[in-house]
C-alpha cells in the first residue's frame, strides 16, 4: 500500500485568461482549461482560450511552477476526430502538463502518438468503480481519475486504496446530479448535450418570458421553471427545474445547489485523494479568486494540523456566496438521501 | 424484405416477479430473437436473484432465443462491482453472452465475445475499434446519434462488428446517485421501500404546463415519449444495421415487435399519456415528433 499523502492538488477552473492569472495568484496548484470549440465539455460563447492565451498562460503557470490541464473531455461525433486529435497535438505542442479526456479513441490516440503526455481520465469518463478505472490505467497508462459525484466518501476511500491511479474529486462548485458522461437530458430538449456538443441546457435554447409578474424559464419551450414576483430565479439547467410528479410541484431531480466539501478536508486528505478539483469555467475571475483563495486557506490548515482543522465561518460565508442558489450540500459524499 | 435481428432490451423498470415471468413467456412465443436479461438500473432490486435470471435464460435459450445477459449500467458500491462480477462469472460459464454496460464490465469481459452496451458513448470508429481489440462482437449505438451521423459512424466501423439501435421505446436518458422514485416519496434511498415496483412504467414528470416531459425509475430518468422507428426500420436496415433493439414498456411491447416482423405498422398502442418521439434520428432534440409519410 502507498504511504498516505500529507498533500493535494488545488485544481483551479479557468474560462480564460484573466481567471487563470486569478487561480494562480490564489494559490491553485493547477488550472485546467478547453480551447474554443466543442472540444471540452464547456462550449459557451466568450468562453476558453486562444493559441495566444494558452502561450501566455502556461509560460506564467510554468515560471510559478505550476500546472496548466487540457480539458479534451467532449466524445468526437463520427467523421470529426481530427478536430479533436489537434486539440490534443496542440496540447502537447502548447506543453500542456496533462490532458483531460474522455473518449477511448482519443485516449488511444494520446497515448500512441505522445508517450510522455499525462493522461487524465475526465468526469465525463464515467468511471465510478475499480475495474473502469484500472481498464483505463491498463489499455492507456492513464495517472490520474476524475470521480463522478456519485459516490460515497467510503467508495472514494476504497478506491484510493484500491487503485494505484491518483484519485481527483470534486471539492466545489455547481452539483450535478447525474453521472456526467451518461446523461443526454439536454439533447433531449434541445439537440445539444455534454457528449456531443460540450453544452448543457444551452444558453441558444434558453427563453425567460415575463407575463403578469411572473418569470418562466424555458428551454426549447420546455418550462423548466417559472418564478414567482420577486423570487430569485437560476440559470434554468434542466436537472434542477420544477416539474410535477403526481400533481406535486417540486425539484423533482434536484434543488439548484451547489457542492462543498469543504469540512471534509482533512478527511479526504487522510484517504489519499491527490487532487480537489472546483468546478466553475463559466464563471467569472472574481469567483476563481475567492473560492481558490478559500479553500487555499482551507487545504493549507487542513494539511498543516488535520486533527485539529474546523472550518471557519468567514470561509464558509465566502463559498457561500458563490453557492447555487447559496445553499451547499457535500452530494454524494455524505448523502442525506441515502 | 427487413432481415435485421429484433432484440428486446433488458427490462428497465422493478416489475413483479410473476408480471415480469409471464412478460418472458409471451417474449418467447414472439418474433424477437435475441433477449437481454438482467437487472440494468438498481442492485437493490430482488425480485429476480441472479440464479432467476440464469434460470430464465435458459428457459428462453431453449425456446430458440439467444440470450444476453446484461451488467448494470452505473456502479457506484462494491456490492454493485462484486454482483456484476458474478453475474459475468456465471453467464460464460453457462455460454451466454454479457452485455457491457460501462467500462467496468468491459475490463472484466476483455478477451470474450461481449456487446457493447448503449451508454459506453462509443460515438466514432476510433472507440470501436478499441472495443473490438477487446473482444466486443457488437455495439448498441449511442442513444443521441442520428440517422445521417449512424451513416457516418457505419463507414468507420470496423470488419465484423455489428450494429444495434434501439428503435422503441422509451429513451434511458441519465443515470444518477440518487433515486428519485426514493425521493418523490421522501425516503431514503436505502431505506426506499421497493416503491418502484408500485410503479410498472415508471413515474411520470411533467411540465408545469402538464406536459409530458420525462419518467422517473429509480435513479434512472427516461424520455415520457416512446421512440418510435417502426417507420424508418426498413432505412435503419438499409443502413447497415444488423439488430433493431426493443426497449419494453408494460404495453405495446409485443406489437412493437410483431410490427418489426412484418413490416406492417399499424399504431402500436401505448399507455395512455404517452406520446412518441423520434427526433434524434432527424437531427433534432430527441422529444420532437417528426411525421413521416
Amino acid at each position: 500500500m502507498e504511504p498516505v499523502r500529507r498533500t493535494m492538488e488545488l485544481v483551479a477552473p479557468a474560462g480564460n485568461l484573466a481567471a487563470l492569472k486569478s487561480a494562480l495568484q490564489a494559490g491553485a496548484n493547477a488550472v485546467y482549461l478547453g480551447l474554443k470549440n466543442a472540444t471540452n465539455a464547456r462550449n459557451f460563447a466568450g468562453l476558453n482560450f486562444t493559441e495566444a492565451d494558452i502561450e501566455a498562460g502556461v509560460t506564467l503557470a510554468h515560471r510559478m511552477g505550476r500546472k496548466v490541464m487540457f480539458a479534451i473531455n467532449t466524445y468526437p461525433q463520427p467523421g470529426q476526430t481530427a478536430l479533436w486529435q489537434q486539440a490534443i497535438d496542440h496540447a502537447h505542442a502548447l506543453k500542456a502538463d496533462a490532458v483531460i479526456l474522455a473518449d477511448p479513441g482519443l485516449l488511444g490516440y494520446a497515448r500512441e502518438r505522445y508517450p510522455d503526455l499525462r493522461l487524465h481520465l475526465s468526469v465525463q469518463g464515467s468511471a465510478t468503480h475499480l475495474d473502469s478505472i484500472e481498464l483505463m490505467f491498463e489499455q492507456f497508462g492513464i495517472q490520474r481519475v476524475v470521480l463522478p459525484r456519485v459516490l460515497t466518501l467510503a467508495e472514494v476511500e476504497r478506491l484510493t486504496r484500491q487503485t494505484r491511479v491518483e484519485i481527483e474529486v470534486f471539492g466545489f462548485g455547481s452539483l450535478c446530479v447525474m453521472a456526467e458522461g451518461r446523461c443526454i437530458l439536454s439533447s433531449f430538449a434541445t439537440g445539444d448535450s455534454p457528449n456531443n456538443q460540450g453544452v448543457c441546457s444551452p444558453a441558444h435554447a434558453v427563453r425567460w418570458v415575463e407575463q403578469a409578474g411572473q418569470l418562466d424559464a424555458r428551454l426549447n419551450g420546455v418550462l423548466i421553471d417559472r418564478y414567482a414576483p420577486g423570487e430569485p430565479a437560476g440559470y434554468p439547467t434542466l436537472c434542477k427545474g420544477r416539474f410535477l410528479v403526481e400533481d406535486e410541484l417540486d425539484h423533482a431531480l434536484e434543488e439548484p445547489t451547489s457542492l462543498n466539501a469543504i469540512s471534509l478536508l482533512p478527511r479526504l486528505l487522510a484517504m489519499g485523494v491527490s487532487a480537489l478539483k472546483i468546478e466553475g469555467r463559466q464563471r467569472s475571475p472574481a469567483y476563481v479568486a475567492q473560492v481558490v483563495s478559500t479553500l487555499r486557506a482551507a487545504l493549507d490548515a487542513a494539511e498543516r494540523d488535520p486533527a485539529r482543522f474546523s472550518v471557519r465561518p468567514d470561509w464558509q460565508a465566502a463559498l457561500a456566496r458563490h453557492a447555487e442558489g447559496a445553499q451547499t450540500t457535500q452530494g454524494a459524499f455524505d448523502r442525506p438521501w441515502k | 424484405m427487413n432481415t435485421s435481428l429484433i432484440s428486446v432490451a433488458p427490462v428497465s423498470y422493478y416489475w413483479q416477479r410473476e408480471d415480469l415471468l409471464r412478460f418472458y413467456a409471451d417474449i418467447a412465443e414472439s418474433a424477437a430473437q435475441v433477449v437481454y436479461l438482467g437487472e440494468v438500473v438498481c442492485g437493490r432490486r430482488h425480485q429476480m436473484r441472479l440464479d432467476d435470471w440464469l434460470a430464465l435464460a435458459h428457459t428462453l435459450r431453449d425456446a430458440g432465443k439467444t440470450v444476453v445477459l446484461s451488467t448494470q449500467t452505473l456502479i457506484d458500491s462494491e456490492s454493485d462491482r462484486r454482483a456484476m462480477h458474478k453475474l459475468v462469472e456465471k453467464a460464460l460459464a453457462a455460454q451466454f453472452q454479457v452485455e457491457a454496460n460501462d467500462l467496468g464490465a468491459v475490463r472484466v469481459l476483455q478477451g470474450q465475445s461481449f456487446i457493447a452496451g448503449p451508454h459506453l458513448n462509443a460515438y466514432h470508429g476510433g472507440t470501436l475499434s478499441w472495443l473490438v481489440a477487446l473482444g466486443a462482437s457488437r455495439f448498441v449505438v449511442p442513444l443521441e446519434m442520428s440517422g445521417s451521423e449512424l451513416q457516418r459512424l457505419l463507414a468507420e466501423i470496423p470488419a465484423g462488428l455489428q450494429c444495434e439501435l434501439q428503435v422503441w421505446g422509451r429513451l434511458a436518458l441519465a443515470f444518477s446517485a440518487r433515486c428519485f422514485t426514493a425521493r418523490h416519496f421522501r425516503l431514503q434511498k436505502d431505506h426506499c421501500e421497493f416503491r418502484c415496483i408500485e410503479h410498472p412504467d415508471g413515474l411520470p414528470l411533467q411540465t408545469r404546463e402538464q406536459g409530458e416531459f420525462l419518467t422517473l425509475n429509480g435513479i434512472q430518468t427516461q424520455s415520457a415519449h416512446c421512440l418510435d422507428l417502426l417507420a424508418q426500420a426498413r432505412d435503419v436496415y438499409a443502413l447497415g444495421v444488423h439488430v433493431l433493439r426493443v426497449n419494453p414498456m408494460s404495453q405495446g411491447t409485443l406489437a412493437a415487435i410483431a410490427a418489426l416482423s412484418t413490416e406492417r405498422h399499424p399504431d402500436v398502442p401505448l399507455p395512455v399519456g404517452v406520446g412518441r418521439c423520434n427526433g434524434y434520428w432527424f437531427d433534432r432534440p430527441g422529444m420532437d415528433w417528426v411525421e413521416t409519410a
